[in-house]
């Protein structure tokens, strides 16, 4: 049971169409989540986090576009391309319509919760009746039963009172607690995977340890699976049990959480691991990332990191790695040529720093 | 060593520990007082503490209980508390009582009487029983004309703003269109076309009042799709209309009501100049703006029988801008409340 993937991703590319070029937001994006497991989906702003996720609910807006790849959820394909005769790309045929999307899929069977509690929910209704709106339309039952529904989920997620607060207006919450009530949505469908998009990011740190705790609760006791996105690393080792990490668009490294944290592979997961304080070690400094990521529109030729990268190679410039196996199972796998005997990383010199930022050029912000 | 750390703990408990039995109730009970800053009642609230707007709230609300009575009389009862109370001799144009002037004034036609405080018209009929039959029209038509084209205008306005792209200009050109020919021009030949008639003079004007209710919402409407309960509830599995009715329109919907209760005061002012120039309310329906109209002929002998309408459409016109005014000051968060709004925020 716990082996079933429920949700796979395969080659994911969604690019948007802007006027000063094509936007290569996520570009060949690859992972699976299996049933009541937490995968995390780490990186740096604008590493194509959201818009993978978005991509999985098909919500991404225009000029954003999936461009190829395959969604599949448990047996149903959320999008799917195929070659026609003549080499062009089509959509796949067994791909859900918009309509069996929307009634099958989207809050009925993947939830969705958004960073900013104090945004998604409408401040003009009440908090109780968007839940019970929510579960009236993904499930089959009477407006009364949605009522009494939606008030034990509201006591669920640890809402004091949730008889009477169900009448009160999202202003009337503060932000932890609005958190709780947009988990409560999330939950109430009992979906089969949730999408977590940076959900405590825009909370203080004792009321995300809050949050943390209960969704691991009701995880337990629902047996949901979780993406979870997030930029923090501390979130990632809480919760997560395997972790994908993002760079420009890319999954450069997918580890279990243990192995992430005690041998990450990757020169940016390293150097991602060496920039956060830790309470074991105490040092004068941290060390962060140099530089900034350089804009995915005409992103660096050759492997998407050396120009931040400390260990970077002439070879680096030559091909852009494909996530590799370190193991036979691959479970840690890593996009790297350093791991790969054939590139001649080895032999080839090491680069210079003026050599990095010529090479930089216009990305370089 | 365990014990001494446990004193430091003791002695500054709030700093450390966030106790446990505190854990689920994060919400701070002073937050909870700002229930009331939303809400009808709230509105109503702030707008009784602004006298400008009080006043022309009670003004409004006098007009509007005058024109109710008006047209319970004059469509249920068939004018039986009219004849019964008001004396109009009507189609009397020999009447001894004709173009009298308000009580306690004299005139070439005669000295006022109590019979007719305002004095009467032409016709011998009285002006103050005329105003009261008039407002019946002027009210009717700006608040129907209003409700017609706020409704046409959000619809078209959210679905322009809400999809954008090709629909946002298609639908948003075509009303803009109205825009561009002189709006009395094409109601007179609307109206030309389709009959004189209140009902089509109406309609007339509400076509022509959907554009500014279609741009005001378009322009609301863009800036609350990008939010995240927009997104969220696309994320659950909404329709789109379900959408747009549950969540856009409502949280556009604010400035709407601001401008609908200044449109109705020129919508009044718009029909009033049709019916002065005859393509309104038609003889003998008694309307303010006919009556300036029938008017223009006797502005010297007796000044008071334009003087009366004139006054009863410039106070309903002014007092509407003024609720307006007074309820944009009170939906508008960055008036007043704006200091509220900043206390006990997490």
């Amino acid at each position: 049971m716990k082996e079933n993937i429920i949700l796979s991703v395969k080659d994911l590319e969604t690019h948007f169409f802007t006027s000063g070029g094509i936007v290569r937001a996520v570009d060949g994006v690859s992972f699976n989540v299996k049933s009541g497991e937490t995968v995390g989906l780490v990186g740096e702003s604008g590493a194509g986090k959201s818009i993978t996720a978005r991509s999985i609910l098909r919500l991404v807006d225009s000029p954003g576009q999936i461009v190829g790849g395959e969604i599949t959820f448990h047996d149903q394909m959320i999008f799917g391309t195929q070659e026609r005769a003549d080499g062009t790309i089509e959509r796949h045929p067994d791909m859900l319509d918009d309509e069996t999307l929307r009634t099958q899929i989207r809050g009925s069977k993947i939830a969705m919760i958004f960073q900013d509690p104090m945004d998604s929910l409408n401040p003009v209704f009440k908090i109780g009746d968007q839940v019970r709106e929510l579960i009236e339309l993904n499930r089959d039952v009477t407006k009364y039963e949605a009522k009494e529904i939606a008030i034990e989920t509201l006591r669920e997620v640890g809402i004091p009172d949730p008889e009477n607060r169900y009448s009160d207006y999202p202003h009337e919450f503060s932000g932890g607690m609005r958190q709780r009530v947009l988990i409560a949505m999330a939950f109430s469908c009992q979906p089969d995977l949730i999408i977590a998009d940076e959900p405590t990011t825009a909370l203080d740190v004792t009321v995300e340890g809050e949050i943390l705790n209960l969704v691991r609760d009701l995880q337990k006791k629902y047996n949901t699976s979780f993406l979870w996105i997030t930029h923090d690393m501390a979130v990632i080792a809480e919760l997560c049990d395997r972790v994908n990490v993002m760079y420009l668009g890319e999954i450069i490294e997918q580890a279990n959480v243990y192995d992430l944290f005690d041998d990450a592979h990757h020169p940016y997961t390293e150097a991602l691991l060496k920039s956060i304080p830790r309470p074991d070690v105490s040092i004068e400094k941290l060390d962060p990332i140099t530089g900034v990521m350089p804009g995915a529109i005409n992103p660096p030729q050759g492997c998407r990191f050396h120009t931040r990268c400390p260990d970077a190679h002439r070879a680096c410039l030559d091909t852009n790695p494909p996530l590799i196996g370190l193991d036979e199972n691959e479970q840690h796998n890593v996009a790297c040529i350093k791991y790969d005997e054939r590139t001649g990383y080895w032999e080839s010199e090491e680069l210079e720093n003026e050599e990095r930022n010529q090479i930089k050029g216009i990305n370089n912000v | 060593m365990a014990s001494e750390s446990k004193d430091t703990i003791d002695s500054r408990p709030g700093e450390l520990f966030v106790p446990a039995e505190e854990e689920y109730s994060v919400d701070n009970p002073d937050e909870m007082d700002n229930s009331e800053d939303v809400g009808i009642k709230y509105t109503i609230l702030q707008i009784k503490e602004d006298t400008t707007a009080r006043i022309g709230l009670y003004i409004v609300s006098i007009i509007m209980i005058v024109a109710i009575y008006a047209t319970i009389d004059a469509q249920l009862l068939d004018y039986a508390i009219a004849e019964r109370f008001w004396y109009h001799p009507e189609f009397d144009p020999d009447s001894p009582e004709a173009n009298l002037p308000p009580i306690g004034i004299t005139n070439a036609y005669g000295e006022g009487t109590v019979a007719h405080p305002l004095g009467t018209d032409h016709r011998g009929r009285d002006i103050l029983a005329r105003l009261v039959y008039g407002s019946r029209v002027s009210i009717q038509a700006g608040v129907f004309a209003t409700f017609i084209g706020m409704a046409g205008g959000i619809i078209i306005g959210s679905v322009a703003g809400y999809y954008g792209g090709r629909i946002d200009d298609l639908l948003m050109r075509g009303i803009e269109t109205l825009y561009a020919i002189p709006f009395l021009v094409l109601i007179i030949a609307f109206m030309s076309a389709v009959g004189r008639d209140l009902v089509i003079a109406m309609v007339a004007v509400s076509i022509l009042t959907t554009p500014v209710f279609a741009r005001l919402i378009r322009s609301e409407v863009l800036s609350v799709r990008e939010m995240a309960y927009v997104e969220a509830a696309r994320a659950s599995g909404l329709r789109d209309y379900q959408i747009i009715l549950r969540h856009v329109i409502p949280n556009s919907f604010a400035s709407v009501v601001v401008q609908a209760t200044l449109q109705i005061g020129s919508i009044i002012l718009l029909i009033a100049g049709l019916s002065f120039l005859g393509f309104g309310a038609q003889e003998p329906t008694p309307d303010w703006g006919a009556m300036l109209a029938d008017s223009r002929g006797f502005l010297l002998p007796n000044p008071w029988f334009s003087v009366w309408p004139g006054l009863a459409i410039l106070i309903t016109v002014v007092a509407f801008n003024i609720v307006g005014d007074g309820l944009r000051d009170a939906l508008d968060p960055y008036i007043d409340n704006s200091q509220k709004e900043d206390e006990g925020r997490i």
